[in-house]
């Protein structure tokens, strides 16, 4: 085959002298990213410590994150619901590392709650779901999968240091009967 | 070729095959990478620059390259220069939406003979970590200020799958055993591990529990290519035309917090539209030989089931039969896939269409698989476990 390794036994190309030209991102580029009209108002809503989602009466869809429009129906959601902030988690797993690959001094445990809906039942193929910290669960718990199904609350931060971000809510907290 | 609800005026051949070797640092550039992969594609097939109508280029983000308009970039090396170009990606089912693309160029009878070329050079996202730049994929409004490492959502589906179907951890390793013994066989390979066992997976770096070191395919460079042409063209070409039999894609939601993880939707559609053009209705029995797509060990066994190449939570099940083996009755990702030879993104997808095309001219050598072939399979992934891509060839 063709092409040449730079380093065969996979070491770290920077303790070799190599023809690498080496550039950072231009200046310190920033977004500012649209909340859009769907999450803007989820986003208000945790600020105010509710969770809120979108129904699409014609197909019986609640959305949270919340939509504006059924992506199935392709239609306008019919109106603005308030989910509870607890439910079940529907999968966990134990992170050792960070955003950028370094090892965490403590892990951390992270999954998807599915969220209960008063008067709504949802199966395992579409349901108001987030993915977020939790918290309250041992590595044990995670490596056992004790953790699924667990029932699970938010633990909210206090009003005032809220600023209307998905990290309002600092944790999915499990709820010991 | 016969198939419901489908109108193309052309039947399309694969003529030719290209690669570069796989690893974790190249020397050369990307426009570099995909020359050399596509200069080896049509010397097999016998072809010069001239020869071709349109090229098709495909690349995952740009973040790894570290260029913008990668297509445009990319088009010099790739043969793509004063012709019809275009640049495909859907993240990493790229490598086989490339000759997807290229099908319809010639299908539709627009183009008459297609070089596809795909291309990743990920380690030219280097500091803090090519992982890093995954970070643009989440949603950022309501995912990126928790700071997820991508990761996760592999470690999340892989559990979910494991919870749903009862599969332990020492299954699912045989995988990643299998495949990078299976890399010995390939020239390419940048993760050959003839010794490797169950236990050194078992006992490598957590990195997000389930998910270990030799869980996960390695970041890589690499180019493939491969020479698509019509019918008429193909059979002045060569003898052994390898045929496209079917091709299938599909894109499910980017919320992927509000469905099942256990099992690919996305993937199941993809196969049944290739299958029905390809007159499959038992893939099990009349697919003889496989590579899908194994960025993780997991993923082989998630997607033979989405495939319908085993039933729902039977692929472990198989694997430990020995089943999956390359000498067994189904043979699945017999090149040693992402997790042995390498995952270049795009470069990775089409490696294995290349290898179905060897497989079925019986020229993959040491991976040859011991039964005969006559169809063949190819599927990548790619996104929030959304995008699947399906190649089904055959002689």
């Amino acid at each position: 085959m063709t092409g040449k390794p730079l380093n065969p036994r996979g070491t770290k190309y920077d303790k070799w002298t190599f023809p690498v030209f080496e550039m950072g991102v231009v200046g310190r580029a920033r977004y500012e990213y649209t909340t859009g009209q769907a999450l803007g108002r989820f986003l208000a809503g945790l600020k105010e410590g509710k969770i809120l989602g979108t129904v699409c009466d014609k197909c019986g869809r609640v959305f949270v994150p919340p939509r504006m429009y059924c992506s199935y129906c392709f239609r306008e959601v019919d109106r603005w619901i308030e989910v509870k902030d607890e439910g079940v988690v529907v999968t966990a797993v134990m992170s050792y590392i960070a955003a950028d690959r370094s090892r965490l001094k403590e892990p951390v445990a992270v999954g998807v709650v599915k969220l209960d809906v008063p008067g709504y039942k949802f199966d395992d193929h579409f349901f108001p779901g987030l993915m977020h910290y939790l918290c309250g669960f041992s590595e044990d718990d995670v490596k056992s999968m004790r953790a699924f199904g667990a029932r699970v609350k938010a633990r909210w931060k206090p009003p005032e240091k809220r600023t209307g971000s998905i990290t309002d809510i600092e944790c999915f907290e499990a709820v010991r009967p | 070729m016969t198939g419901r609800n489908l109108n193309f005026k052309h039947r399309v051949a694969v003529v030719g095959a290209g690669l570069t070797l796989f690893r974790s640092r190249m020397l050369e550039t990307p426009q570099e990478l995909a020359w050399l992969a596509a200069k080896q594609a049509l010397d097999e097939a016998g072809l010069t620059l001239k020869d071709i109508d349109c090229v098709v280029i495909g690349s995952a983000p740009d973040a790894f390259d570290g260029v913008h308009m990668k297509g445009e970039y990319l088009a010099d090396g790739a043969g793509g220069v004063k012709k019809p170009t275009v640049r495909v990606f859907v993240g990493g089912a790229t490598g086989v939406f490339v000759p997807i693309a290229a099908w319809w160029h010639v299908a539709s009878g627009l183009c008459k003979k297609v070089l596809a070329v795909a291309e990743e050079k990920m380690s030219h996202a280097a500091k803090p970590h090519t992982q890093y730049v995954f970070r643009y994929i989440w949603d950022p409004i309501v995912e990126k200020p928790l700071n997820p490492n991508l990761i996760w959502i592999f470690a999340m589906e892989m559990h979910r799958y494991m919870h749903k179907c009862g599969v332990k951890k020492e299954d699912i390793a045989l995988v990643s055993v299998k495949n990078k013994r299976n890399a010995c066989g390939h020239p390419s390979a940048q993760l050959c591990m003839p010794n490797v066992t169950v236990d050194d997976v078992l006992k490598s770096e957590v990195l997000v529990w389930p998910v270990q070191l030799l869980d996960i395919s390695p970041t890589s460079d690499g180019a493939a290519a491969v020479v698509l042409a019509s019918e008429e063209e193909a059979r002045r070409i060569t003898d052994t035309p390898v045929w496209v039999k079917g091709i299938g894609w599909t894109l499910d939601t980017t919320h992927w917090t509000n469905r099942d993880l256990a099992y690919p939707e996305y993937v199941r559609r993809a196969a049944e539209m290739a299958y029905r053009m390809a007159g499959i209705d038992n893939p099990r029995k009349q697919i003889d030989v496989a590579e899908p797509y194994d960025p993780f060990d997991y993923k082989e066994l998630h997607h033979m089931e989405g495939l319908g190449l085993a039933k729902k939570c039977e692929a472990p099940v198989l694997t430990r039969e020995g089943v999956t083996q390359r000498d067994g009755d189904l043979p699945i990702n017999p090149s040693g896939g992402l997790l042995g030879v390498g995952n270049p993104i795009a470069a990775a997808g089409l490696m294995k269409v290349a290898e179905i095309f060897w497989q079925i001219r019986g020229e993959a050598g040491a991976r040859q698989v011991k039964k005969p072939v006559y169809t063949g399979l190819a599927q990548a992934w790619g996104d929030l476990m959304q995008a699947g891509t399906v190649i089904v060839m055959g002689i």
